[in-house]
């Protein structure tokens, strides 16, 4: 599905992302756990091609074409999307035309029931401020859903929000897998990571571990909590880590 | 109903519907409405406790709107001002009073579908007495000569608990030259809210004067305005509150959308306060359309143009 190929990405000559790889399968969920400023959000914007984040080296396949200089429209239209951490608000814009982007197999009300709002309530509501940060996530993902993708990142689709729609959440992106859809799920939360098929940890701009969910959570609880920089490295095997890639297509840990 | 039915008045309705006017107000006697064409007046409604008369003035009509005291007007008054010739001058020149404790809304749509040159000055005052509540939605549709001249002046006063609604929206079509000067003078516990959106494309030329004055102890006025400018358009906002008394509250709100390179916007506001009980606010955001929503829907497959159309739309509905 997607594989990103020794992606090299740096601003203002700080390295953000160094020779990072990694490969969504099908129709799975892959998760990216990392602490704040690993470069997880860079990664979304990289594999959207939004503006800003045009790798500087490497490239990114998308069920096995080249998409690294595709414009973001264009790889919507191949079916990759995303949800931001914080979505964008747009003024005078209802909920109704921004759930009828495209033509899909649904009706904007099927999409917002579907992520556990009320029609009736939000259809004719205007995506500003008045909504809160609940409402907007479940509004991004009902619109996420209205496009039918192919690939789904997620930023962060927990920060900000209650219990309650955390789990209305979790069980949208199960659905999401369910229909098919890849989802690449970054996150700095471990039970959310934990829903991947895959958990990858990424420190630095690197991954340092991928593998079950359980196995990369704990390690990630263990070692990353107090870890503020890779300058001091709290991980079991420092120099292992700090100089770790994972071969994603034999899923092990191997050495630059 | 007094309606000269004339080809002259059915076009002037087909032009209103071109502004996003609804003929159902026009025709039906529950509306009040009065429809204007060049220097005549071809058509007025009245309804129980709503009064309009009329006079004959140089380029232009005299209009006089009073609604009685204690009268809720149910189906909003709809205005019908414009001009069918290409070239012209029209001064309307109206003055509203609201009664105590009424309330009423009036749609106004003013259309110059043919201009080429035409100069449309609207002058209005308004009074509203204690508790009154009045809403003004003013919808322009003019030509694409970009001929069109118009200066659009307010002058009101609100009374006691009086509430003012005031919308201007320009979106279809060119602007021309734009002129508008509201000034609002707001007694105790009374709120105003001025609102304008407008659409500047080509030459188009747009200045915007909103002041409000909280001469009232516990006064609260906003001026809220939102342009989009493209190609060579300039638009130039100064929104002015002057907080003169206790616990009056006073905010701007001024967002424009600089799309091109040769387009212009610019934005002053200019506040005061001098009761140290009242409080007022100003916010501005000018540049280019908001990257992460234009990228947002880019990623839901829209491509950059009609991703930025949706987004004007919204800002200017």
């Amino acid at each position: 599905m997607l594989e990103l190929k020794n992606i090299f990405y740096s601003v203002d000559n700080k390295d953000i992302l160094e020779g990072l790889n990694l490969t969504v399968p099908d129709g799975e969920i892959y998760s990216i756990i990392g602490v704040n400023g690993t470069g997880k959000t860079t990664l979304a914007g990289i594999i959207m091609g939004l503006e800003g984040y045009k790798p500087d080296k490497g490239s990114i396949i998308f069920n096995g074409s080249d998409i690294t200089d595709y414009s973001v429209t264009e790889r919507a239209k191949l079916g990759i999307t995303l949800a931001w951490q914080i979505p964008a608000f747009f003024e005078g814009v209802t909920v109704y035309e921004y759930l009828s982007l495209k033509d899909g197999n649904g009706k904007p009300e099927d999409y917002l029931d579907f992520v556990g709002l009320n029609p009736d309530k939000y259809l004719g509501r205007i995506i500003d401020e008045s909504l809160s940060g609940g409402e907007r996530k479940r509004i991004e993902l009902a619109s996420v859903l209205s496009v039918n993708p192919k690939l789904v990142i997620l930023d962060e689709p927990d920060s900000g929000i209650d219990m309650a729609s955390i789990d209305a959440i979790r069980n949208v992106i199960f659905s999401f897998k369910k229909a098919g859809a890849s989802i690449l799920l970054i996150t700095h939360n471990e039970v959310m990571a934990s829903m991947g098929d895959v958990v990858s940890l990424l420190c630095e701009g690197i991954i340092i571990k991928q593998g079950n969910p359980y196995e990369v959570s704990n390690y990630f609880k263990t070692y990353c909590y107090d870890c503020t920089s890779m300058d001091d490295p709290k991980c079991e095997d420092n120099e292992e880590a700090m100089i770790a890639s994972v071969d994603n297509l034999s899923g092990k840990t191997t050495r630059k | 109903m007094d309606i000269n039915y004339s080809k002259e008045y059915e076009a002037i309705v087909e032009a209103y519907k071109k502004a996003g006017g609804n003929p159902e107000g026009l025709f039906n006697s529950e509306y009040a409405s009065i429809v204007i064409n060049n220097h005549d007046v071809l058509a007025k409604n009245e309804v129980p406790g709503l009064h309009i008369s009329y006079s004959k003035i140089k380029d232009g009509v005299k209009v006089k709107i009073s609604v009685e005291d204690d009268v809720q007007v149910k189906n909003p008054v709809h205005l019908c001002f414009g001009m069918l010739p290409r070239e012209g001058r029209q001064i309307i020149d109206s003055d509203f009073y609201i009664g105590k404790r009424s309330k009423i809304s009036f749609l106004a749509h003013c259309s110059f579908p043919d201009a080429e040159h035409i100069e449309h000055i609207m002058k209005s005052q308004v009074t509203l007495d204690e508790k009154a509540e009045m809403k003004y939605v003013e919808q322009h549709y003019h030509s694409e000569s970009g001929g069109t001249f118009v200066y659009p002046k307010l002058s009101a006063k609100l009374g006691k608990g009086a509430r003012l609604v005031e919308e201007f929206k320009l979106k279809n079509g060119r602007v021309g030259l734009l002129d508008i000067d509201y000034e609002v003078d707001q007694g105790p516990m009374s709120s105003c809210e001025l609102l304008t959106k407008i659409f500047g494309k080509k030459d188009d030329k747009i200045d915007v004067k909103e002041s409000i004055h909280l001469n009232g102890e516990y006064a609260s006025g906003t001026a809220k305005s939102r342009l989009v400018m493209i190609d060579q358009a300039s638009g130039n906002v100064l929104g002015e509150i002057e907080g003169n008394a206790a616990h009056s509250r006073g905010h701007i709100d001024c967002y424009e959308v600089v799309q091109d390179q040769g387009s212009i916007a610019t934005s002053t506001p200019k506040i005061s306060v001098t009761n140290p009980l009242s409080k007022v606010t100003h916010e501005a955001a000018i540049g280019r359309i908001n990257k992460k929503e234009l990228e947002t829907l880019m990623a839901r497959g829209l491509n950059e143009d009609d991703a930025v159309e949706l987004i004007v739309n919204g800002l200017l509905r």
